[in-house]
């Protein structure tokens, strides 16, 4: 057993809770507010995936009434769209990996015994959830749920007699939201600086985990989008309810006058997407950040080019922020400034290609581990690449207007950012449930899991790419009434009894979610071989995360396979190997 | 110059520089002099302003945001339907001369809330002196400068809340014209934000009857102090965006 170096510890902010509440429901300690987030996640995904799995039965089956819910009429359907998409992209992608694994790991792999600020943190998951709430119980009010799609687009999500739906149930959509920007900024203020100002002597930036640089870039990132989100929420409230016109230009609905005139509706768009695409990396670069972890650590040796792929981050972050044109081709966009944000959109391969080559190159004359944990690493790498590979078409002007509103958007997005997201989710999971619960996961129905799952998510996405191709547009709630639709109808059946088998393997990995917290193997406390500061402590760890202490961190994240070491890996706060590594 | 050492805490004013106060933060963790071990008291008001200069971004972003629509609504034409040309409907507003005395209270606060944050860091520095019997730290240290803070606050809240009055006395309301909306729009929003930095200082000013340690009191003005003078350039850049960008 290796010796740990240990600092006498910065006291702890707040002692550990005795009562139920205090510990488990208003809890300051982070790894508890990160399984609250993980579970509100967790209850969100299937509430979202219950809503696809409706759309998918109204698309191939158009006039079947369903029970409970009776006939879903087209503006139903569009609703469900809506939902489907706000409540996977803010509730689930940008919930779990950031609110849930970031909280819950990213002050034990830097060595500190919280976040900055406790109090905080318990506020910003309660009002997350207040958000998530406000959201839920859209569906509830007169004239239901909004059905502007999650973009929110402007005239349509900014006057009230649009159609059902546009009513009290848009103002909840948009208060949700602005709940949710509050709450995500609260957390966004926590990481940054946690990260800047808790790391544990010795941990310097560059020996900092990837995981901790991509919350961290994240944190940032968040920071300044979710701000002017909140900026075009208040603006489309007050267009709603106060009689202004900031996106709403003079606009008839059945033949009357609205009141507005003015307005913009490309302004709520700008607005939107330069929250929107940084959006897109919030979901994904802490996904990129668990599975670099993942492939390092089963394939036992050190991430391939560790600077190279820090800076990828930061280059994609940036770059983030650059690029939100290419969602606005379609909007009558100068062809010049099309142009720039075309190139910006390529340049962001870039970064995007030096991680894919690196993570080949970590597997690369790997002594591989084909754990449940490393398998969803690879099926994120596979997805992210099979996602992205359609990114430069949709960069190109040109070729968006053919393809912006047929299938081939969601095909692609869904791999790149949600599903590739969600990878990283289960992904993380199975990795760090041991030392979440104490107990491992059952493998078998892990590996189950992973293949319904993968195969699953690309018969799912896979033909919507050509779907998207021959022209299928994407908003129709009624395929089957479009005559030159009618071909390809065969293959929308095929994607539905895909989507209803997946679901179904989602259930497997419920199962062993919960079957496994009390039922699964004991773990011990570093059952991976891992290196970084987690599996230096106990498992579960303890309230102070290391017991009274605080690790002295000597080495790299990524020390595997060292030639001469007594084991194959070297743990960060082992004594300092040699400068060659 | 004095020294500082890094196991001094606010009760011992080895701490303090005389001049500077506190030393600011020159680093982070991870470095092999940092992280666990610092004192107490700089540790967490270093950590507390990183906090804040961290929290003031999104702000700051919410405010460009507001600015890029102010610039885009204002450059933008709308169809008359009776001549179906392109007009304007930007109709500037005339803004109540009474902003110009809110902005000479809200400066006149930042001043004050400067004077109130020295005061008590140096209160909390010599703690541990004054606190010995038959010694007083002076009279300068009795002018309640918080509280005088608290209530120019106030009134630069009572002094926005005439000017929309006067705004609406003179036909100008939320949705009467674009300019009108971002007027109660910046204005408001400002307003929104400043009563956090009330609320700080009210909760500054009960922290001594809730027997807070002066450390903690140090910090919350502290804070407040910085959040206070970014409160007052934030205002000023928002008069000036609404008097000669329109």
């Amino acid at each position: 057993m290796a010796t740990h170096e240990f600092a006498a510890q910065e006291s702890h902010a707040h002692a550990a809770p005795q009562g139920f509440v205090r510990k488990w429901v208003f809890s300051l300690d982070h790894k508890v507010i990160g399984l609250q987030y993980y579970f509100l996640a967790l209850a969100a995904v299937f509430v979202g995936m219950f809503l696809s799995l409706l759309m998918r039965i109204h698309l191939i089956w158009p006039t079947l009434a369903l029970p409970l819910l009776g006939d879903i009429k087209p503006e139903t359907y569009l609703t469900l769209v809506t939902m489907h998409g706000t409540i996977m992209v803010f509730f689930v992608l940008t919930t779990a990996p950031q609110g849930g694994f970031g909280n819950y790991f990213l002050p034990i792999q830097i060595g500190a015994p919280d976040m900055a600020f406790p109090v905080l943190n318990m506020l910003s998951f309660w009002t997350t959830l207040l958000g998530f709430i406000v959201m839920i119980a859209a569906f509830f009010v007169a004239g239901g749920a909004p059905l502007h799609g999650w973009t929110g687009y402007a005239p349509l999500s900014a006057i009230q007699s649009t159609g059902p739906g546009e009513g009290l149930g848009a103002d909840l959509w948009i208060i949700s939201i602005a709940i949710f920007c509050i709450g995500a900024l609260m957390g966004a203020l926590n990481f940054i600086t946690t990260t800047l100002d808790m790391r544990a002597k010795g941990m310097t930036m560059m020996r900092l985990p990837l995981t901790v640089w991509a919350w961290f870039v994240t944190a940032i990132l968040g920071l300044l989008a979710f701000g002017v989100l909140l900026s075009a929420g208040i603006l489309l409230l007050m267009d709603r309810n106060l009689g202004t016109s900031f996106f709403v230009p003079l606009v008839t609905i059945n033949g009357q006058l609205t009141g507005h005139k003015g307005g913009s509706p490309l302004l709520w768009q700008h607005l939107f997407w330069f929250f929107g695409h940084p959006e897109v990396y919030i979901a994904i670069l802490p996904a990129m950040g668990m599975c670099s972890q993942l492939l390092s650590v089963f394939s036992r040796k050190p991430i391939f080019g560790y600077k190279a792929m820090v800076y990828a981050i930061l280059g994609i972050g940036f770059l983030g922020f650059m690029v939100w044109g290419h969602h606005m081709f379609m909007s009558g966009m100068s062809p010049y400034t099309a142009f720039a944000f075309s190139i910006m959109t390529m340049g962001i391969g870039v970064p995007s290609a030096i991680k894919t080559f690196n993570w080949l190159g970590t597997l690369m004359r790997g002594r591989i581990r084909f754990t449940s944990p490393m398998l969803f690493a690879i099926g994120f790498v596979s997805l992210f690449v099979s996602g992205g590979i359609s990114g430069p078409f949709l960069a190109q002007p040109v070729l968006d207007i053919q393809l912006h509103d047929t299938y081939f958007v969601p095909a692609h997005f869904h791999l790149i950012m949600g599903v590739a997201s969600i990878f990283g989710i289960f992904a993380a999971t199975y990795y760090w449930f041991p030392k979440m619960f104490g107990r491992m996961m059952n493998e078998s129905m892990a590996r189950w899991h992973f293949w319904f799952s993968f195969i699953g998510t690309y018969a799912i996405f896979m033909p919507m790419h050509y779907l998207g191709m021959a022209g299928m547009p994407r908003r129709y709630s009624q395929l089957t009434e479009v005559t030159y639709l009618h071909g390809l109808i065969p293959l929308q059946k095929f994607i539905t009894y895909a989507a209803f088998v997946t679901i179904a393997g989602q259930l497997i990995f419920l199962v062993n979610l919960f079957w496994s917290m009390f039922k699964g193997k004991q773990a011990s406390d570093n059952p991976w071989e891992a290196t970084t500061l987690e599996w230096t402590t106990a498992t579960p760890p303890p309230h102070d995360n290391f017991g009274g202490h605080t690790p002295v961190v000597h080495n790299g994240p990524y020390e595997y396979s060292v030639p001469g070491a007594p084991r194959d890996y070297v743990m960060q706060s082992d004594p300092e190997i040699g400068p060659a590594h | 110059m004095a020294s500082f050492s890094t196991t001094a805490t606010v009760e011992d004013p080895r701490v303090s520089l005389g001049d500077g106060g506190i030393l600011p933060p020159t680093r982070g963790g991870g470095g092999d002099d940092s992280g666990p071990g610092l004192p107490d008291y700089a540790t967490r008001l270093r950590r507390a302003r990183l906090g804040l200069l961290v929290a003031l971004t999104p702000v700051l972003m919410l405010f460009v945001s507001f600015t890029s629509a102010y610039i885009v609504r204002q450059g933008l034409p709308t169809l008359d339907p009776r001549t179906n040309t392109l007009v304007r409907d930007w109709i500037p507003v005339t803004l109540p001369r009474l902003l110009l005395i809110n902005t000479g209270v809200l400066i006149l606060s930042s001043v004050f809330i400067e004077l109130a944050r020295r005061q008590i860091k140096d209160q909390a520095a010599l703690r541990p002196i004054t606190a010995r019997p038959r010694i007083s730290a002076g009279d300068q240290m009795r002018i309640p400068w918080l509280s005088m803070t608290l209530v120019l606050g106030l009134a630069f809240l009572l002094g926005q809340w005439t000017a929309w009055r006067q705004l609406a006395a003179n036909g100008f309301y939320v949705a009467t014209t674009p300019s009108s909306s971002f007027v109660y729009l910046l204005t408001g929003t400002h307003a929104i934000h400043l009563m956090g930095g009330v609320l700080a200082l009210f909760v500054a000013g009960i922290a001594s009857h809730l027997r807070r340690s002066a450390a903690t009191r140090s910090i919350v003005v502290d804070l407040t102090a910085w959040y206070w003078h970014f409160m007052a350039a934030l205002w000023i850049y928002i008069l000036c965006l609404l008097k000669f960008a329109s």
